[in-house]
């Protein structure tokens, strides 16, 4: 990776495309009918989400070299965290009415004094409670599993998100979790928008919520990854024993990359929560991080631009242009096309998929940035946005 | 008592189905060093084969021949799959980083889920009723299926048969030399892609007799009824010391045992979490596991 000097302009730039995006994503959400453009909507927002849960993978995975396959246990912490601390306490009989109420009685918006303010610090501490409780977590599971080598890694990060998920499904747990139960009704992407005197909503800011919030962490991921940690990150990527030469902390910087990533992964969760409507251990699988590592491999392992536009592909296949597979399609000449019944849909995706990572093994970027490209053609571009945040 | 005989009855033969998965895990780890994720697919992809293999000759032979030519079938179909990915999904990326390796193998099992998921249209699958093994027998006042007998005989015989073909014939030596050394033993001409090949159908084989036994005593079949069991299959490879076939054998067995006590137990919910507790366990305490063998890392 080119070591790049980040001037004032770059940043500048930057700023103004995720500025530029965000309005667009205001302008976009104003303007379409809703009911027509569910689909797009919802892809928006998932692509949002998916984008930040598969930058924080690509931190441990891509730069810190370190291959670990626990981000649905984290997400799953975070997801859990944000919904328990942000339910409506009047809700709360509703939603935990298996077990007779909840043993958490309060919720941090109405903590803040509810309102538009209180939701605003109440879902932003809720949020980073989740990355928390997930990077303490992570420090805990980082103590023995960190010693291991590649393969080893990725097992036993594997098996520990099965295990935070059967705990999760615990019944004992069950006043605080819910047990294998959904928990619902607290504020989503949704509660965002501005709402008139009638209750019609005047001005719709989910979108937008979602993609400021990420593009947040995104940037802090970003800003990170050029600092002197993840300089030290990238070098033990590429030759651990050259890096602790070098003097680098192995296990210090393999325990920051690992706790940080699960913090990002953990706020993803919250934001997972808020654009599923309602947190539920089944839901946070093993398949939820292969499909994670997919966008990573998809967008380039190493590649935090990469990564966005690959999420937003991944999303928008699966979700919504491969779509029309699905239906069996009779031409006009009364042929019926072969093949198209449910479930295609996903077999083209997965072979498009073995293509990429069979002949295209550098992904979209490779290990580019977006800006690199430009400065290739023209030389004189500073450092650009990072994609669709 | 009668409960107590049950539960060890299942474990065991649980814990044999899981030998027969791990086999495959354990080999083709020792040769590639490569988690083939997409093991656990096969096996429940053998089982689909069956479904539809019996059906469709169900109506043209009598049960027996039919039963019998769909078993024999089944085995030459999940050999031929277990190959065909080899060759179409790992070869390519020999020089690869073992990373990409891995992803490959996730890719294939995310394409194998998908490809069952539309051929059954979601819908769960019946297993055919195999004669003899489906019957029911009743030890110690406990009843139970035939199969849950004859498993761990199988599994030992096969072991044993395996273990004469890794020691005793040249194909056995040349996987032991490649299991060794990749490099020393291409030198020595050893084929190594013929190696790796064979290696992948030994491990499809056993991969579709288990399929045959642990599906006996399911009811059904769905496209992620693979994944879990291969995901134990493949700690029992590494708890019993990846690389060496009587460690699978064993590592299967004292996963199946404990599933099988805690699945019976109020505990149920958490007999994953202790499998994979059971793999955190050994990989930091003992690293190569009960059977494997030091490696030392080369700077």
């Amino acid at each position: 990776m080119l070591k790049e000097k980040k001037s004032k302009t770059g940043v500048f730039i930057a700023l103004v495309c995720v500025a530029v995006l965000l309005a667009v994503a205001i302008i976009l959400e104003n303007t379409l009918d809703p009911t027509k453009n569910t689909i797009f909507f919802t892809v928006l927002k998932k692509t949002a989400v998916y984008a930040l849960v598969a930058c924080s993978m690509n931190l441990l995975n891509g730069f810190t070299g370190l291959f670990s396959l626990g981000q649905a246990g984290f997400m799953l912490l975070g997801a859990y965290t944000y919904a328990i601390l942000t339910i409506p306490v009047a809700q709360r009989p509703a939603v935990y009415y298996i077990y007779n109420g909840s043993a958490i009685n309060f919720s941090l918006p109405e903590l803040f004094g509810g309102g538009a303010v209180g939701l605003i610090l109440g879902v932003l501490a809720a949020l980073i409670l989740a990355g928390v409780v997930a990077a303490a977590v992570a420090w805990l599971i980082g103590l023995p599993v960190l010693r291991l080598k590649s393969d080893y890694l990725a097992i036993a990060t594997l098996g520990f998100a099965e295990i935070i998920r059967a705990i999760f499904q615990w019944d004992a747990l069950g006043p605080v979790t819910n047990g294998a139960n959904a928990l619902k009704n607290y504020p989503t992407f949704s509660s965002f928008n501005i709402k008139g005197a009638d209750g019609a909503v005047t001005v719709r800011l989910s979108i937008f919520v979602a993609f400021l919030l990420s593009a947040v962490c995104i940037a802090i991921i970003l800003l990170l990854i050029n600092s002197s940690y993840g300089r030290a990150f990238k070098a033990i990527r590429e030759d651990e024993v050259a890096a602790e030469a070098m003097g680098i902390n192995l296990a210090k910087h393999k325990r920051l990359s690992f706790c940080i990533s699960s913090f990002f992964a953990g706020v993803g969760g919250g934001l997972f929560a808020m654009f599923a409507n309602q947190a539920q251990a089944k839901t946070f699988t093993t398949a939820m991080t292969y499909e994670i590592l997919l966008i990573v491999v998809i967008g380039g392992i190493g590649s935090i631009s990469g990564s966005c536009i690959a999420a937003f592909l991944y999303v928008a296949c699966s979700e919504w242009w491969l779509r029309f597979l699905d239906n069996e399609i009779t031409l006009k000449s009364g042929f019926k096309v072969p093949l198209l019944r449910n479930g295609f849909r996903m077999v083209v995706f997965s072979i498009v998929i073995m293509i990429v990572v069979l002949f295209f093994r550098r992904g979209i970027m490779g290990d580019k940035e977006l800006p690199d490209l430009f400065r290739k053609r023209k030389n004189t571009k500073a450092k650009g946005g990072e994609g669709n945040g | 008592m009668q409960y107590a005989i049950s539960i060890v009855l299942s474990g065991i033969s649980l814990g044999g189905q899981y030998a027969l998965i791990a086999i495959g895990y354990t080999l083709v780890y020792g040769i590639l060093r490569l988690i083939n994720f997409a093991h656990g697919d096969v096996f429940m992809v053998a089982g689909l084969i069956m479904v539809y293999l019996t059906s469709f000759l169900a109506g043209t032979l009598p049960t027996g021949a039919a039963i019998f030519l769909s078993l024999l079938l089944m085995l030459i179909l999940t050999v031929a799959l277990g190959f065909f990915i080899e060759r179409a999904a790992y070869k390519p990326l020999r020089s690869a980083p073992r990373m990409s390796v891995m992803i490959s193998a996730i890719g294939v099992s995310y394409l194998l889920q998908n490809l069952a998921t539309y051929v059954t249209g979601g819908l769960p699958k019946t297993y055919p009723s195999l004669p003899l093994l489906s019957e029911t027998i009743t030890i110690g006042g406990a009843p139970t299926k035939w199969v849950t007998v004859i498993t761990p005989f199988l599994v030992i015989a096969l072991v044993l048969a395996l273990q004469q073909l890794i020691n005793h014939t040249k194909v056995g030596m040349a996987m032991r030399a490649v299991a060794k050394d990749f490099e020393t033993s291409q030198l020595m001409g050893i084929k190594i892609n013929n190696v790796i090949s064979m290696t992948f159908v030994i491990g499809s084989a056993l991969a579709a007799v288990g399929s045959m036994l642990y599906f006996t005593n399911y009811p059904s079949i769905v496209p992620l009824s693979g994944a879990l069991p291969g995901l134990r299959a493949f700690v029992a490879a590494v708890f019993g010391g990846i690389g060496s076939i009587p460690g699978a054998v064993v590592g299967a067995f004292i996963v199946g045992m404990s599933e099988t006590i805690i699945k019976g137990s109020p505990w149920s919910i958490f007999s994953d979490a202790f499998t994979f507790a059971l793999l955190i366990i050994i990989l930091v305490v003992k690293p190569t596991g009960l059977f494997g063998e030091k490696v030392t890392d080369k700077v």
